[in-house]
């Protein structure tokens, strides 16, 4: 770890303040994944600004019906909301399956957005990485690639994201909404908001130098039956191999509608909103359930370890559809 | 005290106060959940104490041709930079032949060579850890990288014949397997893979170090503390005495501190140097290269019957890696000697020198990864002939040993394997693969044997009773956990006619008396034979003070009563107290009686038939491991191996990646060990068994028995519930996809 300096924000204003004053600083929200990373120096951040004493920890109905989360918001915190669990149920099952009951208890869900790939050359300095340090190559390329991307990869980049609830967000339409470093605001789609690694895998996101994240926002609730199915090599305490957010309204064995959002699959939670529409007023089965991964899995390759993830997600989304 | 003869009637049959075998709370287990059970790195000791960290190699074979530690020099706090430069001079590696492994010489920073990744190349001591981690990222190291060799299947060809030693030969031969297999009706012939293992102990590798006069006391974390002493001494170029090792409590150990490590050697350099207490822990990334793990293997199993389920040869030879530098092998064909009859049989190991890091005993070094193959072997076999898996199982129980022509000292396999299969409910098992269905689960049910040879080392142990009739036990023994202080308590309880409260057990430390500390299930036995010896001459010396025969006198109370006479040990010892010394060494009956503990494995998982995964359900295992000493830490050894076994079967994988010569997945996040989700109720159970050949406490080892052969159970299980048989381990969901795809 190098060595940093550290202050406390005790307003947004100031936080963007302290961000602006000292370039290529970092916020720490609950620091589940900074410090780890800062420990390797995967991380080396000259400057940290401890934004936990902003607040930004409500959950809140908005006018239009649905619900906006403070970036704050612990994931535990999040995850047990009566009104999460009975009208957004994807978001909290997502956020269930994911690390511990201790990471959940301290992990933001701002900083949930924000994690980095669990890629193990990305976690090695010793190794090349272009998404740690652009130019040096991509070691997974042709290395241990089990856990990596099958769509929207890069010569330069084949690492996942891995978050889980960031699936059920995308699933959910979710917004983010920052504060820019001028002391604007902003709401980005959650589609927009996590970039796919193309020439610059170092850049993850569409945020801007010293814009923080400041809240999520729900639309109103969907109808249908929320599922979250995680498929991993553990039953807990691990990431992805994939997973499958889906919100599907099916009766008598047909599909009124059905969305579904992927996660251990790219860079960002995927999702293809033209297999989604083939659905509609489809039968459950087989037949649909394939029409519909074809589109998802359209352009996938595998890595060598990881060919086993376009087969698994197709199983897995005809589980998903049939199940539901 | 010698094992040449069975071990005669004594006061633990007698077991007059009920001790041997009551599920006794550990002793420790207070201090323990209070934090008060330190580990090294929490000892506050030999004053304000700095701390250092390693610099790895970051590459696998080379050397270094240069390093600067100029700015790392000058980092804050910074005390020290050693690298081959100004490292003190030390005793060459090796030999590579000494009789114990673990007391060899073992230089660090000696030249600039670079023999495996991760091999230290410099060490920084600072005022702080974090200044020290800081600082060590400051030093610039350039290679001149040689090409090396890391993995097992494309070496195969300059593997070579480990030399025997004094435990173990390589190969063995018994008739004529080749004629006999192919000659056999049936027939199975098949290869089976295990991946590379890391210990994962929880408690990493960790060393205070300081010189007080011309002695360097270390603590640190060791199994085997005579061996470390003799490391040190060796390595340093100091005589043993010079050298105390203390280990009073320890997170783990699992093979993987039998050895000790560059934390040790370099913190007692260091502090050598700077005159000051050194403390160094390794990061858990850097547990998986600067300590052991164990090799993968190829394992080729052969095995021919005749169509009514008669073995008539069985075979299995299998290739390991050691470091180049090193000899170690795995012993995964040692098991298939002695576990079923056969007329011809042949078993072979070889090596392939790598240039990994050194390998090591893991967790039931041999057993636990053969059985993976020899027991789904079996279960493939049993199948082709149509047969229940314990069928076939009854059918080729020896009633010598195989190999060796000799009786076993007790085999209770049979029994093991019925008992389980009535407890388990083995009977309603669907023999059909898929037979069982629940949604859109397959279940099934899989069994296997479980097999751990038993073993009796030289051991001594010190007694002194005080005048406050408190019985003093001292032994360089150590408790990695598993209960040694807990057992060892008990059997000085009983011999004594004590209560628990009045013995103090004192081990961990080199200066108390030589044992062979914990390791290959042994340690129980050999410390525990050598408390007995002890105890059993402090009793004779208390009775003789009372003026009857020993034989005739019972200790119980307190007192030692007997021939009309009785008197409390405290008015016998008087205010000087009264010692004792004892002393175990294996003998004869080792040779004339083949030594293992058996047992049998039941496991139940669901595969999901959409994505592959496997679900453990329930797991029951039945075990003869002759006394028990305390069925709650025995229970709690065989369900903690069981874990393992699940581990071993479905998760652990450490992952090389050839380009480098490393270990990709180097912590716990990429190194799979089951999580408390991963593990439903499992179940332990041991039958009666007194074993006299074995050591004057009848006890077989435990601690790796339930390992042996559980991943296996598990492996035969998930081919029952979906037809998917694996051979190549750990069973991840796409190696069930790709087998349900064909």
């Amino acid at each position: 770890m190098k060595t940093f300096t550290y202050e406390r924000a005790d307003s947004i204003s100031d936080a963007l303040r302290a961000a602006g004053a000292n370039p290529g600083a970092k916020f720490i929200a609950g620091g589940t994944n900074l410090l780890d990373l800062m420990k390797l120096e995967v991380e080396a951040p000259a400057h940290l600004i401890d934004i936990n004493r902003l607040g930004l920890d409500q959950i809140e109905p908005t006018a239009d019906g649905g619900l906006r989360i403070g970036a704050m918001v612990r994931n535990a915190e999040l995850a047990a909301d009566p009104r999460v669990r009975k009208n957004y149920a994807v978001l909290s099952r997502a956020l269930l399956s994911g690390a511990s009951g201790q990471l959940r208890n301290k992990a933001t869900t701002g900083g949930n957005l924000l994690q980095r790939t669990r890629c193990d050359y990305f976690y090695d300095t010793a190794r090349p990485c272009n998404k740690r340090t652009p130019g040096t190559g991509c070691s997974a390329l042709q290395g241990y690639n089990r856990m990596h991307a099958v769509l929207g990869t890069s010569e330069q980049c084949i690492a996942v994201h891995p978050s889980d609830m960031a699936v059920a967000m995308r699933v959910l339409d979710a917004q983010v909404e920052t504060a820019t470093a001028k002391g604007g605001k902003r709401f980005i789609p959650i589609a927009d908001f996590h970039r796919l690694p193309g020439t610059t895998p170092e850049v993850e996101t569409s945020l801007q130098p010293g814009e923080m994240i400041t809240a999520v926002t729900l639309p109103p609730p969907l109808p249908g039956r929320h599922v979250y199915r995680k498929v991993r090599d553990r039953a807990s305490y691990a990431f992805a191999l994939i997973s499958v957010a889906a919100i599907v309204d099916a009766s008598a064995g047909r599909i009124r509608s059905a969305r579904f959002a992927f996660g251990g699959l790219a860079h960002k939670p995927w999702r293809v909103e033209a297999a989604e529409t083939n659905l509609t007023d489809a039968a459950v089965g087989p037949a649909s359930s394939n029409v519909a991964a074809d589109r998802v899995l359209a352009g996938a390759r595998g890595y060598g370890h990881n060919d086993f993830k376009i087969p698994l997600l197709r199983r897995t989304l005809r589980a998903v559809l049939t199940e539901a | 005290m010698d094992m040449n003869q069975p071990a005669p009637s004594n006061a633990l049959d007698d077991n007059r106060q009920g001790l041997m075998g009551k599920p006794v709370d550990r002793v420790d287990g207070r201090l323990k959940v209070m934090g008060k059970a330190t580990y090294a790195h929490e000892t506050q000791e030999g004053g304000q104490p700095t701390y250092g960290f390693i610099v790895e190699a970051t590459i696998a074979k080379g050397t270094i041709t240069e390093i600067d530690a100029s700015a790392a020099e000058q980092g804050a706090g910074v005390l020290l930079v050693m690298t081959h430069k100004n490292a003190p001079r030390q005793a060459p590696w090796g030999p590579l032949t000494a009789p114990d492994r673990f007391a060899r010489s073992t230089p660090q920073l000696a030249d600039n060579r670079i023999e495996y990744y991760g091999q230290p190349v410099a060490f920084v001591v600072a005022q702080s850890f974090e200044q020290a981690r800081s600082a060590s990222r400051l030093i610039k190291v350039r290679y001149a990288s040689a090409p090396g060799e890391f993995e097992l299947a494309p070496n195969l060809a300059k593997a070579s014949k480990p030399a025997d030693d004094a435990f173990q030969k390589a190969d063995s031969i018994v008739g004529e397997f080749e004629p006999a297999f192919t000659a056999a009706p049936v027939k199975f012939d098949a290869t089976f893979t295990t991946p590379f293992h890391v210990h994962a102990q929880m408690e990493p590798h960790a060393t205070l170090a300081y010189w007080k006069d011309s002695r360097v006391i270390i603590h640190c974390s060791s199994q085997l503390l005579e061996s470390a002493q003799k490391a040190v001494a060796a390595t340093l170029q100091i005589a043993p005495e010079q050298v105390r090792i203390i280990s009073r409590y320890i997170g783990g150990g699992f093979g993987g501190k039998l050895g000790i490590y560059s934390d040790v050697f370099l913190s007692a350099m260091a502090a050598r140097v700077l005159k000051r207490p050194v403390k160094t822990a390794l990061t858990r990334q850097q547990m998986f290269h600067v300590t052991a793990h164990r090799s993968d293997t190829i394992q080729r199993v052969r095995i021919g019957a005749t169509r009514d389920g008669r073995l008539t040869a069985i075979g299995h030879e299998t290739w390991s890696h050691s470091a180049r530098f090193d000899n170690f092998y795995e012993s995964a064909s040692a098991q298939t000697r002695t576990l079923y009859a056969a007329p011809n049989r042949m078993t072979t190991h070889r090596s392939v020198a790598l240039d990994l890091p050194i390998s090591e005993s893991t967790r039931a070094p041999g057993e636990s990864v053969g059985m993976l193959a020899l027991e789904q072997a079996m279960d493939e076999l049993a199948e082709q002939l149509g047969l229940d898996p314990i069928e076939l199982r009854l059918r080729n129980e020896p009633t010598m040993d195989p190999e060796q022509g000799i009786p076993f000292s007790s085999r209770q396999l049979v029994a093991c394997m019925r008992d389980g299969a009535r407890r388990f409910g083995w009977a309603k098992r669907n023999a059909k693969p898929k037979g069982t269905s629940e949604g859109a689960l397959w279940v099934g049910m899989g069994m296997a044997a479980a097999t751990r040879g038993n073993s009796l080392l030289p051991s001594k142990c010190g007694v002194a009773l005080d005048k406050a009739g408190v019985l003093t036990v001292r032994m360089a023994m150590t408790d990695i956990g598993t209960g040694s202080y807990t057992v060892l308590t008990q059997i000085a309880a009983e011999m004594l006619g004590v209560p628990m409260s009045q013995v103090r057990m004192l081990l961990g430390d080199s200066d108390y008396p030589e044992t062979p500390g914990s390791g290959g299930s042994f340690g129980a036995a050999s410390a525990g034979s050598g408390l007995f010896d002890a105890c059993t001459n402090l009793r004779e010396k208390l009775a003789r003070k009372l003026g009857i025969n020993v034989a005739d006198a019972t200790f119980e109370g307190g007192r030692v009563s007997g021939a009309g006479k009785s008197a409390t040990l405290t008015s016998l010892v008087g205010k000087v107290g009264m010692d004792a010394v004892g002393e175990i060494k294996p003998g004869a009956m080792g040779k004339k009686f083949s030594q293992q503990a058996y047992g049998a494995h039941f496991a139940e998982v669901s595969v999901d038939r959409n994505t592959g995964e496997i679900q453990l359900r329930r797991m029951l295992g039945v075990f003869a491991a002759g006394r028990i000493l305390n069925i709650k830490t025995a229970t709690s050894q065989a369900t903690g191996a069981m874990i393992w076994g699940v581990g071993a079967a479905l998760h652990e994988h450490a992952v090389v990646d050839p380009r480098y010569g490393y270990f990709v997945n180097h912590d716990l996040a990429g190194y799979h060990v089951p999580s408390h989700a991963d593990i439903p109720a499992i179940e332990a159970h041991f039958l009666p068994e007194v074993d006299d050949k074995a050591n004057p406490l009848k006890i077989k080892g435990v601690g790796e028995l339930g390992i042996c052969g559980a991943g296996a159970a598990i492996a035969n299980a998930v081919y029952n519930a979906c037809g998917v048989r694996i051979r190549e381990f750990p069973l991840t969901l796409d190696k069930v996809l790709a087998g349900l795809k064909s």
